[in-house]
């Protein structure tokens, strides 16, 4: 079963999120970037807010496919967009974006990655969604919102007609 | 053959041969190694997807490029990687070829990268090794080199869009090529437009026909408007009795040299799978000029080689889903 959540204005989140941001990174000429899929559309909204002259430059995009952590479990996953950073991470200020923060292990692979790259000065996370069930002891700096959600439910933002939150509960499995 | 290199729900177990794969499986490879050749842009060029994997590289028959670029894609991926060479090892002392595989898979391998002058090597081996082992085939006899075509493909598709448009034509020594077996199939199974061969009958095998090629003697007439120009090695080591005249009398006939490049398209791609014999197969002014991708075949070796590493492991999942 899925519904949309109405009650959070992503909208409105978003820019209680950019003010958060502009007060914990000011002075930093942070560069932006969004983990697949749904913080690569957070990431891209937030700049618009932000506006280039604070945040300095293009957006970074990282598909953490091939640092997850299930491949041994599920293989290789099918094809999305490669990571893209249009910049030297070497010694900057990086602003870490993504949609849901759950068992931090997406976080885990994007850290990972990202420092093949280079030696960032420091990573700050920032989440529209932070929820319960973490299973690494990663936390966000600047969250959206916090849900308190069962482990059988799941939530996911979906963009078809503009950015929207679903919650889905999982059917219980009888094996 | 009936498709003993795929799981059973059609994911690649094994890499031995293009024939009887599908056409989305061969874009699949073709689209991961898109994903892999991003990488070589970071400072650190490497990903974790195999680590704790040991892939060992057994080598039946010389070779610089292929081994040194599986080497590398397996490195890259962050696998543990050994390199045998056979001709010097255990075999030479009497020890059976069975025998040699066994202690190998006692040492825990999880994947066989072999090339060997027999054809069929590779799939004998893919049939005796334990089931959590898989086998790519690194070139076997003048059988098939499926990684070499696939990334002739891959080069091919950078360049031109639209596989169903082009036409492509192979010159020289197709008989003795196990590339130029694989790169038909791969072509057909892409549904490239027209496949040529162009090469003296010697060196043409004789079910020519039934690959589905159009067969040319003749240089003037095979490369007129062609897409994309394949050159091969002649093989001299496979050759058995007088099927050439002289190299000289070859560069002639079948040499490819500026004067025959002009006619096909004007943007028409040379390709080569090396070793290239300059002044032989091709002038050195065409294998080092602007339409030249030969030094771009080796290095989307690298990406093509970490694709099908990582879908032929990544498949090992299922199996291990299978026994629990």
């Amino acid at each position: 079963m899925t519904v949309v959540i109405t009650e959070i204005n992503i909208q409105q989140t978003l820019e209680s999120m950019a003010a958060e941001i502009r007060q914990t990174l000011a002075g930093k000429q942070p560069l932006l970037i969004g983990v697949h899929s749904g913080g690569v559309w957070i990431a891209k909204e937030l700049a618009k807010i932000l506006g280039s002259e604070f945040f300095d430059g293009n957006l970074g995009t990282l598909n953490i496919a091939y640092y997850r952590d299930d491949f041994t479990r599920i293989g290789m996953h099918p094809q999305v967009t490669p990571s893209d950073l249009p910049f030297s991470v070497e010694d900057r200020h990086l602003l870490l974006i993504d949609d849901v923060l759950y068992s931090g292990r997406t976080i885990r692979a994007a850290l990972n990655e990202i420092f093949d790259y280079g030696r960032p000065a420091s990573v700050t996370l920032a989440v529209l969604i932070e929820r319960n069930g973490r299973e690494l002891p990663i936390q966000a700096d600047i969250i959206g919102h916090t849900l308190e959600l069962t482990a059988e439910q799941q939530v996911k933002l979906c963009n078809t007609n503009g950015l929207q939150l679903e919650l889905k509960i999982k059917e219980v499995q009888h094996d | 053959m009936t498709n003993n290199q795929l799981t059973e729900s059609g994911r690649l177990k094994h890499f031995l041969t293009i024939e009887g794969l599908k056409r989305d499986l061969l874009t699949d490879i073709m689209d991961h190694a898109e994903q892999f050749s991003s990488l070589s842009g970071r400072q650190v060029k490497k990903v974790p997807l195999l680590r704790g994997k040991t892939i060992m590289n057994l080598f039946f028959e010389n070779s610089t490029r292929t081994r040194t670029t599986f080497e590398l894609a397996a490195k890259r991926l962050s696998a543990d990687v050994l390199n045998l060479n056979i001709n010097t090892s255990a075999t030479s002392k009497g020890e059976s070829l069975l025998d040699t595989l066994h202690n190998l898979q006692a040492m825990h391998a999880d994947m066989f990268v072999v090339r060997h002058n027999k054809s069929g090597a590779a799939e004998f081996i893919a049939q005796h090794v334990a089931p959590h082992v898989s086998v790519i085939n690194a070139g076997d006899g003048c059988h098939a080199h499926p990684t070499q075509a696939m990334l002739d493909m891959f080069t091919i598709r950078r360049h031109k869009q639209h596989f169903p448009d082009l036409c492509v034509a192979i010159v020289g020594d197709v008989l003795h090529s196990r590339v130029a077996r694989s790169q038909i199939q791969a072509l057909a199974t892409l549904g490239v437009g027209e496949v040529r061969i162009i090469g003296p009958q010697t060196l043409l095998p004789a079910d020519s026909q039934t690959l589905g090629v159009h067969v040319y003697h003749d240089m003037e007439k095979g490369l007129k408007d062609v897409d994309v120009i394949i050159t091969l090695r002649l093989q001299i080591e496979r050759m058995q009795g007088a099927l050439l005249p002289s190299p000289q009398e070859y560069y002639e006939s079948y040499g490819l040299t500026e004067e025959k490049l002009k006619l096909a398209k004007p943007d028409a791609i040379v390709m080569h799978p090396g070793p290239i014999n300059r002044g032989v197969e091709i002038a050195s002014s065409i294998a080092d000029g602007p339409q030249s991708v030969i030094l771009e075949q080796v290095t989307h070796g690298i990406a093509v080689r970490m694709a099908v590493m990582s879908m032929v492991l990544g498949s090992q999942s299922e199996q291990q889903d299978d026994s629990t």
